[in-house]
């Protein structure tokens, strides 16, 4: 196996175009694992935590911008980007033990696919978008564009996500992320649940969405989720509603986490709760 | 496949060496550098026993290839302390029987100390929570983190 450390987003394109069967390497806590046990065994890794635009966290007009090989730490230490989107952070800093904060990245989350991932639901809720250099140029996808299945994702040979940027924030806005795990630190999700909001002056809900991950083959946008909650005040029938329309959406495995009941009831209650704990956020906010 | 040629900085001194790309900085902390005390558990991320500090980051040993040290600043276990001036961390877990084996010690310790480096006054539930990598089959937690309370409280009490 070969290793490259390139300087800038073109070297590691043309470095993963010319070595076939390379991978990016960002934190290393998915790959590191899959190559030790043998599942991955790349002809070279990439390594792009010494391109700049992927370490960067910048607040722009258009909203806030997170390379892509940002750690998690980095995210949660961030006292502005944790104050607009502290649902994002918390998802973030739910991956792992310190020390997998210390490396753990979002676009590692994102592209290793997990259905489980924590932080997918959550920029889904963000209406976070990707941004992607490849060998045929730059584009951007909605984050949940990326993962297609278990491991897969729809990124061509040789492209990389440069970043995800979570749009401007309208006043009264917040968002909220919750997973189910049998521990309290270290374990993969159950079901996870990620909630944004945004708030007219009166505390009506103007504008919502909701993604649950780990009870499908990817993370899913919770299309009833609009319909269900603008114009409500978050009240408990709006929020029994959520709860079964997330439990309908979802479509689990049973394994040795949970059952497929299990999934969809626990699904429903952490999308009830993320829902409240999101208003209250918005409520709040500026 | 060439060896890569690596310079670094560990616990404060200017350090080369050669390793192949698959090395992990564990690998080479423990066969190539001869520093043992940082310790493999499970290769995997799971139990903290590889713990380093590296450019102020607390992270796992184990899941990071040796190739990226190049420029960095790495703290390992040896160089927390020195036998005849132990750190306030190494002293209380002492004082404290925080250990038994002793095998996930060196690692709760760098961990212990990079949470008190940003944190001189943790509670109990932050430390839980900042200590939740670090996998103990021995004492049941209670003492270290009894140990961990305590080096805090002697490091507020010294003078900087
Ligand atoms: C002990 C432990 C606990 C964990 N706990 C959790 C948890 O609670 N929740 C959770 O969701 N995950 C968890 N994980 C999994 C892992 O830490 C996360 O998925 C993490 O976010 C991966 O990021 P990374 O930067 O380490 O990715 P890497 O391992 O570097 O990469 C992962 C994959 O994504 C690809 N990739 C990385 N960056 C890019 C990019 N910019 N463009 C294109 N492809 C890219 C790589 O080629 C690789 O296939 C845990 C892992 C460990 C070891
Ligand atoms: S050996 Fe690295 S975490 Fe167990
Ligand atoms: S003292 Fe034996 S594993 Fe902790």
């Amino acid at each position: 196996m070969q290793y490259q450390s390139p300087a800038s987003i073109e070297e590691a394109v043309a470095a993963l175009a010319s070595i076939g069967g390379a991978r990016v390497l960002a934190g290393g806590t998915d790959l590191l694992v899959q190559l030790r046990s043998g599942t991955a065994s790349p002809a070279a890794v990439i390594d792009v935590k010494n391109i700049a635009a992927l370490r960067a966290i910048t607040e722009t007009a258009d909203g806030f911008r997170i390379g892509a090989a940002v750690c998690g730490a980095e995210i949660t230490d961030h006292a502005a980007l944790v104050a607009a989107w502290p649902g994002v952070a918390e998802a973030a800093g739910l991956i792992g033990s310190t020390q997998v904060q210390g490396r753990a990245s979002l676009g590692g989350n994102v592209c290793n696919a997990s259905p489980a991932a924590d932080t997918t639901p959550a920029l889904i809720a963000a209406r976070a978008v990707a941004e992607i250099v490849g060998p045929n140029g730059r584009r951007s996808i909605p984050v949940e564009q990326i993962a297609t299945g278990p491991g897969k994702t729809s990124l061509a040979e040789g492209e990389i996500v440069v970043s995800f940027l979570l749009p401007r924030r309208p006043a009264r806005s917040a968002d909220a992320y919750l997973r189910l795990i049998p521990r309290t630190e270290m374990d993969i999700a159950v079901a996870g649940a990620g909630v944004n909001l945004t708030l007219d002056a009166d505390g009506t809900i103007a504008d919502a969405r909701v993604g649950i991950g780990a009870v499908a083959p990817t993370a899913l946008v919770l299309d009833a989720a609009p319909g269900i909650l603008v114009g409500t005040k978050c009240d408990e029938a709006t929020l029994a509603k959520l709860a079964e329309a997330a439990g309908a959406a979802a479509r689990p495995i049973d394994d040795k986490r949970g059952t497929v009941d299990y999934r969809r009831k626990v699904v429903g209650v952490l999308a009830k709760r993320a829902a409240l704990i999101a208003y209250e956020r918005a409520k709040g906010a500026r | 496949m060439a060896k890569s040629h690596v310079s670094t900085t560990v616990n404060g001194d200017p350090v080369e060496f050669l390793c192949d790309a698959p090395e992990t900085m564990l690998d080479v902390l423990r066969n190539t550098l001869g520093l043992t005390g940082t310790k493999e558990g499970c290769g995997t991320g799971d139990c903290g026993a590889c713990s380093i500090i590296v450019d102020g980051r607390l992270v796992c040993g184990c899941l990071m290839l040796a190739v990226e040290a190049t420029g960095k600043s790495i703290t390992t276990i040896e160089g927390i302390g020195a036998p005849d001036r132990l750190h306030p961390v190494q002293q209380a877990f002492l004082e404290d029987a925080a250990l038994q084996c002793g095998f996930c010690t060196p690692g709760f310790i760098v961990a212990a100390k990079a949470l008190l480096d940003r944190n001189p006054d943790p509670s109990e539930t932050e430390i839980r929570y900042w200590l939740a990598g670090n996998l103990c089959r021995c004492t049941g937690y209670d003492k270290i983190v009894r140990a961990v309370q305590h080096a805090a409280a002697e490091m507020k009490g010294q003078p900087a």
